[in-house]
Parts: C-alpha cells; structure tokens; sequence
C-alpha cells in the first residue's frame, strides 16, 4: 500500500502495521456514521417497534450473519497458516452466506412495502438502516470477490496477505455493525 | 497534447459512467413507476465519478492492482504530472492549492455580485431566488476554500516534510481525495444551470427536498466532498503516527502538525454525520421518505446532525489556521514558541468541547429549552482554549526582535481580526443576546471575522511563508506588503461596518431590506469592491514570481524546522540525506539545540524516547 516510489523508509513502522492503523481510522470514522444512522430512529419513531416486522426473518439473517463472521476468521486463520485451498473455500462460503444475506434483505423489503412502504416513518427508518448496511454488505462480498479472485489459482498466499486479512476486517465490521442495527430496529419496545 | 490525455480520458470515462449508472437507473424507475429524473441522476453521477477517477489514472496506478496485476505509479514528470493522478504528496499539495484558488476567486466574484445587489435597497442585479442561489453557491465554495486549502493544500505538502517524511502513509489514498474534488467544482458551476439552490449552504429541510435539481447537484457535491475531507483526515493522522523520522517525538513536533493532527481528527468522525444528513435529504427527494415532515419526522433532525458536523468543521477550518499563524510567529519572531505544551493540550481540549456545542446554532429553532444552558456554558468555555492558543501568540512576540516580512503581517493580522471574532461570538453563545441576532447581518460579520479575518488570512500568510518551499522562487516582498496593508484596512472597514446593520436587525439572506439600513449597506459594499480589487497585486505577484521571480534560497527565512532543510523545492523523495532529530523544533536563542542532523541511518532506528 506505501511507498512504492519510495524503496528507502526513515520510520520504523512496516507496512502491515501501517495498513491496519489506516483500515481502523476508516472503521472509527464509518462507526461514527452507523451511531448517526442508529440515533435518526429514536428521533424519528421513538422506541415503538410495529406487530408486522419480520422477526423470524430478523433472526435468520442476524444468525447468518454471524456465522459467515465465523468462517471470514477461518478464512483469515487458514491465510495465516499458508493454507490456501482452506483460505479458498472459507472466503466462498462467506461470500455466499453474504449474498443469501441480501437476498433475505431484499425478501424483507418485499414484505416491508406492504406494511410499512418509505412513506411512513418506520419504514423511513427501516427501509434507511437496512439499505445503508446491505450496501455495506454488498461492499464487503466484492472486497472478498477480489481477494478470492487475487488467490484463485495460486497454491500460495504470497503477498495476499494482508489482502485476505483487511477484506475479513471489514467484513467483521460490516457484521458488528448488523449486531447494532438488528436489536434498534426489531427488538425494542 | 499528450499532456492532456488523462483529463481526457477522465471526462470521456465519466460520460460513459453516466450513460450505465442513468440506464440502469432509468430500467428499475420504468419497472417501479416512480419517478425517473433524480433517481437517474444520483445513480448516473454515482458512475461517473467512477469513470472519471479512473480515466485520470486511478485505474493505471491502483485500480489493476485490485485484479493482481502490475501497476503504474510513475510519480516523476514535468508540468503534466499535475494533470493525472499522481501520488506524490508535493504535487497533490500544489494540485489542491491551485485547484482552490480558482474556487476562491470564483466565489469571491459571486461575492461582489451580492454586494452590488445590497449596496441599496431595491432589486438591481437579481431576482430574489438568483439572489439566493448565488449566496448559496458563495457559501458552500467558500467552505470548500476554508476546509481543504489548509488541509489539503498545504499540509499535503509541508506536513510530510516537517516530519522528515518521504511522503504521506497512504500516497494512493491521497490522490484519490483530490482527484474527487473536480466533480464537486462541476457540480457546483452546474447547478445554477438546472434551477440552482436558494437554501444557503446549510439546506435545511423541508426548503432543501422542495428546490429545483440544482439543489440535488449541491447535495450530491457536498457529499463527495465529504468523501474527501474523510479520507484526508484518515491519511494525516496515519502519516503523523506512523512516518515521523527517528528522533521526532511527540515532543518535538512542529506546532502546525499537532494542528493538523487536531483537525484530521475531527474531519475523521464528524464528517460522517453531514454525509448523513444529506443522505437523508437525498431519501427523502427520491424515495419519498419522511425524516422531515409528519407523522414522525422533524425538520430539528437534520438541524442537530447538520451542525454536529457543522460545527466542529469550523475547527477543522480554523485549527489548522492557529497552527500556521504560531509557527510563522514563532520563526519570524525568532524566540522559541511560547507555552508549547500547552497550546498542544488547547488543541486537545478544543477538539473534545467542539462535539458539544453544535447545538447553540440552534437557540432559536423551537429546540427543548432545557438544552439552552448546558449549551450556552460549553459554548462559552470553547473560549479558554482558544484564549490559550492567543496567549502563546501574544507570549511569543513579547520582546522579540520581529522580522517583519508578509507572512508576520498576515500572521498578526490573523491575531488581530480573531480577536473580534471572537469577542463577537460571546453574543451569539449567549442565548438570551443570540435570540436577537440570530439570522441577521451580526452572524454573518461575526462568521467573516473568523474564517476569512482568521482562517483566510492564516492561509494567505503560509501562501507566502511557504511559497520559496513550494516554487523554488521568492515572491515581491513590496506588492506583498501592498496586498496585505490593502487588504488588511479593507477587510476591517467591511465587516465592522456590517456588524452595525445586524445589531439593528438586518436579516441576513435578503435581496431587498427596508431603506433605513441603506448607508451602512453602501459602505460595506464600497469597501467589500475595494477589498475584491485588493486580490490584483497578490494574483499578480504569485504568477509572476512564480515565473520569473528570483531563484529562492533553501532556506529563505533562517527557520529551523525540517521542510526549510532541504531543497527549494524539494526533490522527490523529500531529502537527499535522511534527517535525524535531536532536539526542539524552535531552539531559537539556544546553541545547544539543534532540532535536526543529516546523515545516513540505519534502516530501522528506532524513534528516541516514546
């Protein structure tokens, strides 16, 4: 990522470090725009939660989420260890956790517009928290298509390293994030 | 010719984004039956701007690395490397600068065309929604001037060398957030064009999701130079943790870069909720959705998470600003810089207390009284900090033995208009004084005093401080002077003058006023001419020193932090040797402190003592 005009360095910080330190300002700095997203639905519709919202689906698609969180650190681990075959398919089956995820999203919008279409408040606030994270989460598939795409035909990691690592980092934000949004939008009383 | 290739390429690549982004959005609106206009123009600029920045070379240089494949960053070159996506801080630097200066000149026209139209009562130039959009447009301009030229402009380019840095962390990155400033620039020249916008550059709702499209343009454009504030801010924080040379401690850091690391912090954080806000903005023009109008929204939504960015976005502005002008008077009063650590904590203290005040703009929107206070008082503590920052101005040039060349004189005329700016905004943190002058000529002289008596003046003073660094050539020292007694005088007969019309109750974004305000209104206009006019022997004197001024020394002003250590202008890769730093930045009076030596280190020294 630095200094490819650069071959000499006077610091003492190597690039993995300074990558990460750059990938979480960028994380703090996009928290600060979920917290503005999480505060406009109490301002909107207060704490009130309508009967028809999809809390089955709402549970589904939290566990999904969680469990492709679950094979984005596998992927990770396996890139550590060298193992890129098991890198490979833990990098796919994320990515597939996470298009089925917005699938589901979209099912939910379809259900959504019956009840409450963007013209009320709820589902100003819904159809808003919803949209903002599945374009984050359609933003962390194609991060993932890329590095699937980068180690796809090698038998090594090689310079992917940290390729693999921030694309799981995101990932796991993207995944936190839903962690804040699910219980603000469908859980409270 | 070939030197104009990428910008080229860029506009042919943006066309063609625009075609893919309006057709699909043109096939999901045919489907849905909504209306077509603005969906297709969100999502086709959406596209554009994609093309775009990969047309100028965003594409070449990071873009095939995203598929694996090699990329080419080729940072070298004559005068065409300023045209293309170039990822050398020092070019970004100039390429901001100059970039904001066509803005600022732009919007200064604008200004004059305003104050035609107030220099009496009656409508001479405009309607009264031209009017408007031409205060907007002045506005949202001007803001861009105030927040990326020091951020962007200079930083980029002194910040790493202050540092002993070869570039910033994320060179890359750092083109990325100049290269999206041109659609903003576009964006905003096209909106009068398509209704323009009469909100002013706040676009308080519901007026905002009601304006013509050039009101979507406006919206559109201040996002994606939201986009670049946010980058900018992640680029600098991570330079200055991380590409510091060994030996510069935190300690030993040159005032401007605790400045600029201040500054970044917030455009890091608080941009994200303007981005928010124009969102919803956005939602609610295209999707019909209700954050605003009834049953449920409120129009106070977009008020609290506009200024919470709004705000402290002025301490991005002015942060900065503080910064240059102690630094300039530190090295021109030649004395060490007083109460250095203190100013650091001031900074500190400024950047924590900005997040908590954005609501006094808010003392007159219906707002929960209850609020009021907690407000009034934070507001006002705001004051101690930046009293902080004065002092150490003031005991910086306590007894010293001045050189008084035109950086000093912008430098102390920053101290001198900051201070009625200042004293001014007591009465609008004041609630039961704001009630008053909410929304007339007051804000707006007290708003001018200090961005354009503080921050544009600590722009043009680091303008000329660092223009032997930047251009390798001195500039006139004579029409400096002129420029600045000039500007200096008129400035203050302008805006003093237009705190009288505000403190009787002059409403502010009017193209008609009641007669009786009249005279003062024609001096202000007089003396606002006199101050556009002002401007000629700087444009002047920057071009042609520029071209044919006089080879510049390396070190023109005797100063002793790192960026007058090298070359004017500097190589490519900053130093020829790498600095070292063993002691203060402004061991001024002191033999024994030397802030750096050159030399070749080891690869990996590590940084003394922190």
């Amino acid at each position: 990522m630095t200094h490819e005009h650069a071959p000499r360095v006077n610091h003492r910080f190597d690039p993995l470090t300074i990558n990460r330190l750059g990938l979480w300002l960028f994380l703090v700095s996009d928290a600060s725009f979920f917290i503005a997203l999480l505060s406009s639905r109490f301002f909107v519709v207060g704490t009130s939660t309508p009967e028809e919202v999809a809390q089955v689906l709402g549970l589904s698609l939290t566990i999904l989420l969680l469990l492709s969180s679950l094979t984005a650190y596998r992927a990770e681990a396996a890139a550590e260890h060298g193992d890129v075959h098991g890198a490979k398919r833990m990098l796919l089956a994320t990515m597939a956790m996470g298009i089925i995820f917005v699938f589901g999203v979209g099912f939910e919008w379809h259900e959504a517009f019956k009840h409450f279409p963007p013209s009320t408040a709820f589902g100003t606030v819904l159809f808003t928290l919803t949209g903002v994270h599945v374009t984050h989460v359609l933003t962390g598939v194609l991060t993932l298509g890329f590095v699937y795409f980068r180690v796809r035909n090698t038998d090594s990691i090689g310079d992917n390293q940290w390729a693999v690592e921030g694309a799981v980092k995101w990932w796991h934000f993207v995944d936190v994030a839903w962690v804040f949004i699910y219980p603000t939008l469908y859980l409270l009383k | 010719m070939a030197a104009f290739m990428p910008l080229v390429r860029g506009a042919i690549y943006a066309a063609i984004g625009f075609v893919i982004g309006a057709g699909i959005s043109l096939g999901i609106t045919n489907m849905t039956g909504e209306d077509a206009q603005e969906p297709l123009i969100v999502l086709g600029y959406v596209f554009a701007v994609i093309g775009w920045l990969m047309g100028v070379g965003m594409w070449k240089a990071w873009g095939r690395n995203w598929f694996g494949k090699s990329t080419d960053l080729n940072p070298s070159g004559g005068w065409e490397r300023y045209l293309r996506f170039n990822i050398d801080h020092k070019v970004i630097g100039i390429q901001y600068i100059t970039s904001l200066v066509v803005v600022f000149l732009l919007a200064g026209i604008l200004a004059m065309l305003m104050r035609a139209e107030l220099a009496d009562s009656g409508q001479n130039v405009f309607t009264k929604t031209t009017y408007n959009t031409t205060m907007s447009l002045h506005g949202i301009m001007m803001v861009a001037v105030a927040v990326a030229t020091v951020m962007g402009g200079f930083s980029n380019f002194v910040l790493p060398l202050m540092i002993g840095a070869e570039d910033v962390a994320f060179p890359r990155i750092n083109a990325l957030s100049f290269w999206v400033i041109p659609p903003v620039v576009v964006l905003l020249l096209l909106s009068p064009l398509f209704g323009g916008f009469d909100t002013g550059w706040t676009a308080y709702p519901p007026l905002s999701t009601q304006t013509p499209v050039g009101g979507l343009l406006f919206e559109l454009a201040f996002l994606t130079f939201g986009i670049s504030s946010i980058l900018g801010g992640m680029n600098f924080i991570a330079t200055i943790i991380t590409q510091r040379a060994p030996g510069m401690t935190w300690g030993r850091l040159p005032i401007f870069v605790w400045s600029v690391l201040a500054a970044s912090i917030i455009s890091l954080t608080a941009t994200q909720w303007v981005a928010y806000g124009l969102l919803m903005i956005i939602f609610e023009r295209i999707f019909n959705m209700v954050f605003f109008s009834p049953p449920g929204g409120n129009a106070l939504l977009y008020q609290h998470v506009f200024w919470f960015y709004s705000h402290p976005a002025v301490y991005i502005m002015i942060l900065p600003a503080f910064g240059a002008e102690l630094e300039i008077i530190s090295h021109f009063s030649r004395k060490p810089l007083f109460a250095y650590r203190w100013v650091v904590r001031a900074f500190a203290l400024i950047v924590a207390l900005s997040f908590v005040v954005w609501a006094h703009h808010l003392f007159t929107s219906g707002m929960g009284e209850s609020l009021h206070g907690p407000f009034m008082i934070l507001t006002e503590l705001i004051s101690i900090p930046t009293g902080i920052v004065f002092l150490s101005a003031l005991g910086t040039l306590w007894r010293s033995k001045l050189r008084l060349k035109v950086p000093l004189l912008f430098a102390l005329g920053v101290v001198f208009n900051f201070t009625i700016g200042g004293l001014t905004g007591i009465f609008l943190a004041d609630v039961a004084t704001d009630i008053a002058l909410q929304d007339t000529y007051f804000v707006v002289a007290h708003f001018h005093y200090t961005i354009m008596g503080g921050e544009i003046f600590a722009i043009f003073a680091a303008g000329y401080y660092w223009f032997p660094k930047i251009t390798g050539r001195m500039y006139n020292e004579t029409l400096g002077r002129i420029h600045f007694g000039l500007m200096f005088i008129l400035y203050n007969i302008t805006f003093l003058a237009m705190f009288i019309p505000g403190t009787v109750g002059m409403n502010r974004r009017v193209a008609e006023y009641p007669p009786e305000f009249e005279s003062m209104n024609l001096i202000v206009s007089i003396a606002a001419f006199g101050l556009g006019l002002s401007f000629l022997p700087w444009i002047y004197n920057m071009l042609n020193s520029w071209i044919r001024g006089k080879k510049a020394p390396d070190n023109p002003w005797d100063a002793t932090t790192l960026e007058w250590q090298t070359t004017s202008p500097p190589p490519l890769e900053n130093f020829d040797e790498f600095p070292v730093v063993t002691g203060d930045p402004y061991g001024y009076g002191d033999e024994t402190v030397t802030h750096a030596r050159f030399g070749k280190p080891a690869h990996s020294a590590p940084a003394e003592g922190d």
